[in-house]
């Protein structure tokens, strides 16, 4: 069975200090989100408070209509895989996985058996008599996702699985996942702080800052529409440019920037602009002119570097530093004058932060 | 280039357990020596001496009295020891950290002065039976030893060990002892070794605590010997060597000694 999980509202403070602030979320039946931030955002506060090892000042958490805020951790039934393993050092691989049917009370013929087939499952079975001591560190990961998995859990959490492997075992590891999650229908949470790992494991990836989350939406879309300065500069975006309108001229909005700087930009093009907004791009998306009447943002340019599809340029302008891409065609050499013109489709009006 | 040691290095090395063992060795021959005096070397070979002890009623009794006392006061010590050192490890964070710093505290304060504090506390001003008495004192005595020697195997735990049991439907109280405890186990042995030698060979507590009638073994050999010279002190020292060997050899059978190491 799968269930949606719904967390409305939650507060959490360590002490005095607000670690969570009135965090809602919703995670489909058998969908995987991703919380994914810089260490201190409250990702992985808010795993711990879906696990129970937290309590929260207010809010509440719902798995499956069962509502979770007030019941202690061991009764939540939630499978967890956690960063350092935590596999028990004291038991064999098997008894590892064994453990939580144990404390559900199945039989201890039933129990090896259904620990035997999970092993199988993750590719272990021959190492089921060893003690966790013996695996190497991918091994051990596997066991713990087995561990997890085995009680059949309704919610799945991971916490920074892959960041104690290296770069090609990850890689591997978080096919994996993705693949028994698939397969289990589990609905997940997964912790991470690696953009790359959320983007390419979940249907849903919630970006978050300070206790709260910025934007949760599908890795496409944060990708290419970022809602806020602080997403877009999350995934990559180089330019970020404050504007303010100063003229409305039907479609056309003439804007300004730090400088004197102004863009007319088309509303049909770019989209409804508010009053004040961030325009937001990645070098792509600004592209090099040396016409000097072009419209677009007056420059100098500095290093010139190839990237085999474009030259981008490190460009100085009255708005400050910003990167643009120009043509292969046509190279410019360090110091002369160009206009940055921004391309509607690449640019994104963000709300200021 | 060989590895042979030098000759110098031989020799130190000779005359260091030479200075570790000599004394053994002189308090060895003494107890099988057939005079009645304290001798080195032993005239004649007897093990009279041995028999003595348990002919002297006063040894009997205060043997008993010793093992008891330290039996009781170290797993007293281990019941407050092992709670306190977890929570003080698992809290570490939000604890502050001059509460472990209090733990040990006692090791710090010469132990006469503890024996002499307690005297005038529990047993002239609560006036407590002798036999608690000691009993409190020999706990007070261990306690810091077993929290250090427990935390210190505690503070290698990884405690998210215990949130996956947790996670996977084991109460917290049940994975105390089904999770950590099996995995702090050595720390538990070497404060229970640490915490049985240190009372069954204390003299400076026990000496202000002991009382009419009831009394340890160190205090009684201390008694005898302002009495008596013969070799019954040095039969009861052996005694005592030969039951510290046989602890260590049932642990080294049964747990190997380089856990004490861990």
């Amino acid at each position: 069975m799968t269930y949606p999980l719904t967390v409305e509202h939650l507060t959490a403070h360590y002490g005095t200090s607000k670690v969570l602030d009135d965090l809602s979320l919703n995670v489909a039946a058998g969908e995987l989100v991703s919380l994914l931030g810089a260490s201190g955002c409250g990702k992985t506060t808010t795993l711990r408070l879906i696990a129970g090892f937290l309590e929260p000042t207010s809010g509440s958490i719902t798995l499956g209509g069962r509502d979770l805020t007030k019941l202690p951790a061991h009764k939540r039934h939630i499978g967890l895989v956690f960063q350092n393993y935590a596999l028990f050092p004291h038991l064999s691989v098997r008894d590892n996985v064994a453990f939580g049917l144990k404390q559900r009370g199945v039989a201890g013929e039933e129990r090896n058996r259904r620990a035997g087939a999970m092993l199988e499952r993750v590719g272990l079975a021959e190492l089921a008599d060893r003690l966790p001591g013996a695996l190497s560190g991918g091994q051990k990961q596997r066991v713990a996702l087995a561990r997890a998995l085995v009680i059949e859990p309704p919610l799945l959490m991971f916490d920074e699985p892959l960041s104690n492997l290296d770069a090609k075992l990850r890689i591997d590891m978080r096919v994996e996942i993705r693949q028994l999650q698939r397969a289990n229908g589990t609905t997940s949470v997964y912790v991470t702080h690696d953009q790359e790992e959320a983007f390419s494991i979940s249907d849903r990836v919630a970006i978050m800052n300070q206790g709260r989350i910025m934007q949760l939406d599908t890795p496409e879309a944060l990708y290419q529409r970022p809602a806020n300065a602080f997403v877009a500069r999350f995934v990559g975006f180089e330019n970020l440019i404050a504007m303010k309108v100063a003229r409305r001229e039907g479609e056309n909005v003439t804007a300004e920037a730090a400088g004197g700087v102004t863009l007319t930009l088309s509303q049909a093009r770019f989209g409804e602009i508010p009053d004040e907004f961030v325009l937001g791009t990645r070098a792509d998306g600004l592209v090099v002119d040396a016409d000097p009447q072009a419209d677009g943002i007056p420059a100098t340019l500095g290093l010139r570097t190839y990237l085999g599809r474009a030259y981008q340029y490190q460009c100085e302008t009255p708005a400050g530093h910003l990167l643009a891409n120009g043509a292969l065609s046509a190279p410019l050499e360090s110091g002369s004058t160009a206009r940055l013109v921004p391309v509607p489709d690449q640019c994104c009006i963000l709300r200021p932060e | 280039m060989t590895n042979r040691l030098h000759p110098a290095l031989i020799g130190f090395t000779i005359l260091v357990y030479l200075f570790l063992m000599g004394p053994l060795v002189i308090v060895f021959g003494a107890a099988l020596s057939d005079t009645t005096y304290l001798t080195f070397p032993p005239q004649g070979l007897t093990l009279h001496w041995f028999q003595n002890i348990f002919e002297i009623s006063a040894f009997r009794r205060t043997i008993v009295t010793s093992l008891q006392i330290a039996f009781l006061a170290t797993a007293i010590a281990l019941v407050i020891g092992i709670p306190a050192a977890y929570a003080l490890n698992r809290y570490r964070i939000q604890l502050p950290a001059w509460l472990s710093t209090l733990f040990v505290l006692p090791i710090l304060v010469p132990e006469i002065v503890l024996g002499f504090s307690l005297l005038r506390s529990v047993a002239v001003d609560a006036s407590v039976p002798i036999f608690l008495a000691l009993l409190i004192g020999h706990t007070l005595l261990v306690l810091p030893y077993c929290v250090r020697v427990i935390s210190a195997s505690l503070a290698s735990f990884d405690f998210s060990i215990e949130e996956a049991a947790v996670s996977l439907g084991s109460p917290p109280a049940k994975t105390f002892f089904t999770i950590v405890l099996p995995n702090v186990r050595s720390g538990v042995i070497a404060a229970f070794i640490l915490a049985f030698i240190t009372s069954i060979n204390d003299v400076s507590v026990s000496l202000f605590l002991t009382g009419p009638g009831i009394s340890t073994l160190p205090i009684q050999i201390l008694a005898h010997v302002e009495q008596f010279f013969d070799p019954t002190i040095a039969s009861v020292s052996v005694l005592l060597m030969l039951l510290t060997v046989a602890v260590m050899a049932i642990v080294e059978r049964t747990l190997g000694l380089t856990f004490l190491a861990k």
